[in-house]
């Protein structure tokens, strides 16, 4: 009887790490939340400073060294734009803050594919991420691995990112910069969705402590409002 | 008989499994929650407070009646005795620049916890967070700065809701709320990071809920759970009249224009000003 008592608390605790539906072995198969879907923002927070670009110096409240100040005190969007960096304030440092759309889907059973209209970025999370992949090249988005958090969040950590900035006007972040992002969804009372995307970017050459913040995004039924808008400077 | 003793033993057997079960169950209900309690340190790289002009009401997707009111809001009430030591409502401890601390009051028999509370500031009263399933008062009942609040665990999050609050206001510099908001909170813990996310609804003075969020960095340094107590005083100018602006008399309406080339729709608060497409009809943000 004693093996049966043991069996029933192994079978439990096999079942407390199992996600809902029994076993799966694919993160699309196992995921705890659904985040596809087009997602807007709600730019309820730092709206001068995300509906148009600040003016040069306007770096409240970011914990910039002041090495990053003198890189944005030399800010020049024109000469970012001659130099084809005009995305540099659409990688992943900055993205999920900007006022956009998102566009979220399953690339494939192990990578979530996150599309932007604002900046025409993409964004993939590799769920399957084996530590000796070679990421490739760095990029405005860089290379993200993910994974489902139990019981309710997915985790997601990005490197191997070029250069980039935090705000439109400058803000800087380097291509050493680890982004950690959790993203978690809950309703809207009287109907509706919202996800929650917690920021955390790690940059000791620029940033004074990691720069933290969180946005929120609302789900829309469909796409009918999918803008794609290229990058810009400006 | 003897299978009469077979059938007791396995019936104890069968009831010390199934209780076991329970037990291990009941744990695991336990252990899905996470831990709140403890001193949260802000990380203040968002402008939430958003009162650094009269008129920023950015961000806050106001109804008509909740701009009019706002537009004549003057700050110079707040030097009138009866309005120093007003405060804010529970939400503005997302909107807040400081701290939290917060801690539980725990069943001395289950050991659950009955409530959390988060400490207060010098403008924000202590909040109190019902966790024994008690039900809200009567909308008749006694209205609060800090408002009455109940929370219940779903999975790792602590989801509260707040009514009860007095009437206040959404922005210091004026947006108000009224009496019949409410505020719903999700308490997301990953690491030593605390999230909140916070819903806020107000029937006459938001078109919409109004949804914002702040992260606390878990802190060994104490968070203080009161602030200094408020005093108020005479500040030199007692008028028969509440300071305030009448209707398009506001002189402050198109600072951020000035300053910052915010449009004024957007510095007033209108709705349709929180979503992308609206960054199309800034000339200078195309």
């Amino acid at each position: 009887m004693r093996f049966f008592l043991i069996a029933a608390l192994v079978t439990l605790s096999l079942g407390a790490a199992q996600p809902p539906g029994g076993a799966a072995s694919t993160a699309k198969a196992s995921a705890p939340i659904d985040l596809t879907g087009y997602w807007v923002a709600l730019v309820t927070e730092d709206w001068r400073f995300r509906m148009i670009t600040p003016r040069k110096g306007d770096y409240q409240p970011m914990p910039m060294t002041d090495q990053a100040r003198k890189i944005a005190d030399a800010w020049d969007p024109a000469a970012d734009e001659a130099a084809r960096n005009q995305c540099k304030a659409y990688g992943a440092g900055a993205i999920m803050r900007l006022a956009a759309r998102f566009h979220i889907t399953w690339e494939d059973d192990n990578t979530l594919r996150v599309e932007s209209d604002y900046g025409m970025q993409t964004r993939l999370f590799h769920f399957n991420a084996a530590s000796s992949t070679s990421p490739g090249e760095r990029t405005w988005q860089g290379y993200s691995s993910a994974q489902w958090e139990r019981p309710s969040s997915l985790k997601v950590t990005t490197g191997n990112l070029r250069a980039g900035y935090l705000r439109k006007n400058g803000v800087p972040y380097s291509e050493n910069a680890a982004v950690t992002e959790y993203f978690d969804v809950a309703p809207i009372p009287g109907g509706g969705q919202v996800l929650l995307v917690t920021s955390i970017v790690d940059d000791p050459q620029n940033l004074r402590q990691p720069f933290t913040n969180s946005s929120q995004f609302k789900k829309e039924a469909d796409g009918s409002k999918w803008d794609p808008t290229p990058c810009t400077s400006k | 008989m003897g299978s009469d003793t077979v059938h007791f033993k396995m019936n104890r057997s069968a009831f010390t499994i199934f209780g076991a079960v329970l037990i291990l169950a009941a744990c695991r209900t336990a252990v899905a929650q996470v831990e709140l309690t403890g001193s949260w340190t802000p990380r203040n790289h968002e402008v939430l407070t958003g009162d650094g002009l009269p008129v920023d009401f950015t961000g806050i997707p106001l109804s008509e009646e909740g701009r009019i009111r706002a537009l004549s809001y003057s700050e110079s009430q707040l030097e009138m005795v009866e309005h120093q030591c007003q405060g804010w409502p529970a939400f503005y401890l997302v909107q807040g620049p400081f701290g939290l601390k917060i801690w539980s009051e725990t069943d001395p028999v289950k050991g659950n916890a009955i409530s959390y509370t988060i400490g207060g500031w010098e403008d924000r009263a202590p909040m109190t967070i019902w966790m024994d399933g008690r039900a809200h008062p009567s909308k008749y009942a006694l209205h609060t700065r800090s408002g009455f609040t109940t929370g219940a665990w779903e999975g790792n999050t602590l989801v509260t809701y707040t009514t009860h609050m007095k009437a206040g206001f959404l922005r210091k510099t004026g947006a108000p709320s009224s009496d019949e908001a409410t505020t719903a909170m999700r308490f997301y813990r990953h690491g030593d990071l605390l999230t909140i996310l916070e819903i806020i609804e107000d029937p006459i003075y938001l078109a919409e809920p109004w949804i914002l969020s702040r992260s606390f960095q878990l802190s060994a340094a104490p968070q203080p759970p009161i602030g200094p107590p408020c005093i108020t005083a005479y500040e030199g100018s007692v008028g028969a009249t509440a300071p305030h602006y009448l209707p398009e008399k506001n002189p402050f309406v198109d600072e951020m224009t000035t300053k910052f080339g915010v449009p004024r729709d957007a510095a007033i608060g209108k709705p349709e000003t929180l979503y992308p497409e609206y960054r199309k009809k800034i000339p200078i943000a195309r």
